[in-house]
């Protein structure tokens, strides 16, 4: 046997170490860097977007441009039939798809047994999750604009607003159930112990503690149907309306625009006017988006605090 | 005993009938409401099988598959749906190259290395950040992207799919972000710390351990944001151009499937034209593609997904 050279040894893998110590905290503090780097980019673009719509869109706001309908000539368009009918949009969302979206939630949470029924729900519902909103858009256009023409009136703010309903219903029913099961199992079997039935447990006790989070999900489903646009684009929502829909139900049979697809019409034209009305059109569209957004993170945080 | 019954006993028995009463009509008005995503999911297949049918009628579906151009509105009309698939995966590419290592990383930053302070507001303006409308996006790809890019670029048009991909990675960066930070957030501090006391740095942590133990999570948020990319619409019409063309140079308008719907659709297409079943079949086309994503990240999750307790 050979004896072995344990200093030469002990000094060769020492060396080794240290040397590929040092690197291995450099390459660690490269990697620390980049991942810094990559959230400030991220943070740049999206602030300097949001700065480059302001610019360009603040100075053309006012009055005027707020109660105006739109025009062939930029400096007198306005925002009001798309300001309006996103409004319309915005109450039969909340008419249709938060009850709707609701109610199934609580049936799968609360009411039906686990089976394969309720297995084939959950995987159909974060199926249509993930199907682009165009496809609605298509849906919507043969049911609601073409085959349902007679109670809807076809190309109108009621196909528009069933078809938003069905894109958002995922993300209220996926909302509904997360608030429901976070309310304690105990809180049911008191009311249970009392006596009460089952729907009186539900809408005494598990309804208001799951409200906050319910509402959170569904101001967040509604700010995205209020900045949608490609679906209402496919069931073929106009762009020049010079009149509001009536404040009754054949309203709801009337054609209509909406914010995003003003704002798509006047991006789409060489003008420059046209294009500065897109900015101010976005200022307000984010304006409400930023609102609606504010609330729903409020609400959440305050749900998370009172829950823990 | 039970011919005397109290009047509140009587009250109390028909009050129970009414609660039940009431109990089965709101059972049954909920499977109703839980139903109408089954019947969404019906119609959207219904109605994209039905037209796309009735396209097939007309248009061989060897044709679909190896024409070499997409001119479906000219009088010698060809239909090949290679031309708009290329399109949105150039665009989809340019956007995954900018949205995935983006996401990623500032997902490890916000759960590895930011401060819990930061990390409270930084996630918040990250949702909001993913929630702007993707219109808002279009307006700024075409008017201050694309200007941009011309002073570095030659050759770049004023409508072109590079600008139209980076804006569109950037819209859908806080996606991926907010759903991976939530997988990297979720997998528990006692892993980290074992890697720790074997040794390894923060970085062989993270990459080593961390990474993997979140796979599934990240790997779902990578699909979902892939499906996004095809599936958008208002970038790509906005700011990539109305030219179906087979093209690997991202600096020319190009047309993607979402641009050929809305294009269709802004025109007053009668519904018995062949045009209007065109949108159909090229809507099947995209569905198909999300639907096959799904089931994939769908699969992934189940094979892959790690469950501590």
């Amino acid at each position: 046997m050979t004896p072995i050279n344990f200093k030469s040894l002990s000094s060769k893998s020492s060396s080794l170490f240290t040397a590929s110590r040092s690197i291995r905290y450099g390459v660690d503090r490269l990697f620390a860097i980049a991942t810094w780097a990559a959230i400030f980019i991220a943070l740049i673009v999206l602030a300097s977007l949001l700065i480059d719509v302001a610019v360009d869109g603040i100075p053309r706001l006012n009055w005027e441009f707020l109660t105006s309908f739109p025009s062939r000539r930029p400096e007198d368009a306005g925002i009001l039939s798309a300001l309006v009918g996103s409004l319309w949009l915005l109450g039969l969302v909340i008419a249709i798809g938060f009850p709707v979206g609701v109610g199934a939630g609580i049936f799968l949470e609360e009411f039906a047994n686990r089976s394969w029924v309720t297995k084939v729900l959950e995987i159909n519902i974060s199926n249509l999750a993930g199907v682009p909103s165009i496809i609605y858009g298509l849906l919507g256009l043969q049911l609601f604009v073409r085959v349902l023409q007679p109670i809807t009136g076809g190309r109108t703010l009621l196909s528009g607003g069933l078809t938003l309903s069905l894109l958002v219903l995922p993300i209220i029913i996926v909302a509904t159930r997360e608030s429901l099961r976070a309310v304690p199992n105990s809180l049911r079997e008191a009311g249970f112990a009392l006596g009460i039935t089952q729907w009186q447990v539900l809408w005494g006790l598990v309804l208001p503690q799951a409200l906050p989070g319910i509402l959170t999900g569904t101001i967040l489903a509604i700010s995205r149907a209020i900045g949608e646009t490609a679906s209402l684009i496919t069931i073929g929502a106009l762009t020049f309306i010079a009149f509001l829909p009536p404040l009754s139900i054949a309203g709801l049979r009337t054609p209509f625009t909406a914010l995003p697809i003003q704002t798509f019409n006047w991006v789409s034209r060489p003008q420059a006017g046209f294009q500065i009305n897109a900015a101010a059109a976005i200022v307000i569209l984010m304006t409400i988006l930023l609102l609606m957004n504010a609330t729903a993170i409020l609400l959440r945080n305050r749900f998370y605090k009172s829950n823990q | 005993m039970m011919q005397h019954r109290s009047p509140d006993s009587e009250l109390w028995q028909s009050n129970l009938r009414l609660q039940q009463w009431i109990e089965q009509f709101i059972k049954l008005l909920a499977a109703l409401f839980a139903f109408v995503s089954i019947a969404t999911t019906l119609g959207i297949v219904g109605t994209l099988i039905f037209e796309t049918i009735e396209f097939f009628r007309q248009v061989s579906i060897w044709r679909f598959l190896t024409d070499t151009q997409w001119t479906p509105l000219f009088t010698n009309a060809q239909f090949g749906i290679i031309v708009l698939i290329s399109a949105t995966v150039m665009t989809s590419t340019i956007a995954l190259c900018v949205a995935l290592p983006i996401g990623l990383l500032s997902a490890i930053c916000l759960s590895e290395y930011a401060s819990t302070k930061v990390r409270r507001w930084l996630k918040p303006i990250l949702e909001l950040l993913a929630g702007v409308p993707s219109v808002v996006y279009g307006y700024f790809a075409l008017l201050f992207v694309t200007p941009l890019l011309q002073q570095f670029v030659s050759g770049l048009e004023s409508f072109n799919a590079l600008s139209a991909g980076l804006v569109m990675g950037i819209a859908i960066t806080p996606l991926v972000a907010s759903l991976s930070e939530d997988a990297i957030y979720a997998v528990p501090q006692s892993l980290r710390e074992g890697a720790y006391a074997l040794g390894a740095t923060k970085r062989e942590v993270i990459l080593g351990v961390v990474l993997p133990a979140a796979l599934s999570g990240i790997v779902s948020a990578c699909i979902l944001a892939v499906s996004r990319a095809i599936g958008e619409t208002m970038i790509v019409t906005i700011a990539a151009g109305q030219n179906p063309r087979l093209t690997l140079d991202p600096r020319v308008p190009i047309a993607t499937m979402t641009a050929f719907i809305a294009q269709v659709s802004l025109g007053d297409t009668p519904v018995t034209s062949l045009a209007y079943k065109t949108i159909f079949a090229v809507g099947t086309t995209l569905f198909l593609m999300t639907l096959a994503l799904n089931v994939f990240s769908f699969w992934f999750v189940r094979r892959f997904r790690e469950i501590y307790e």
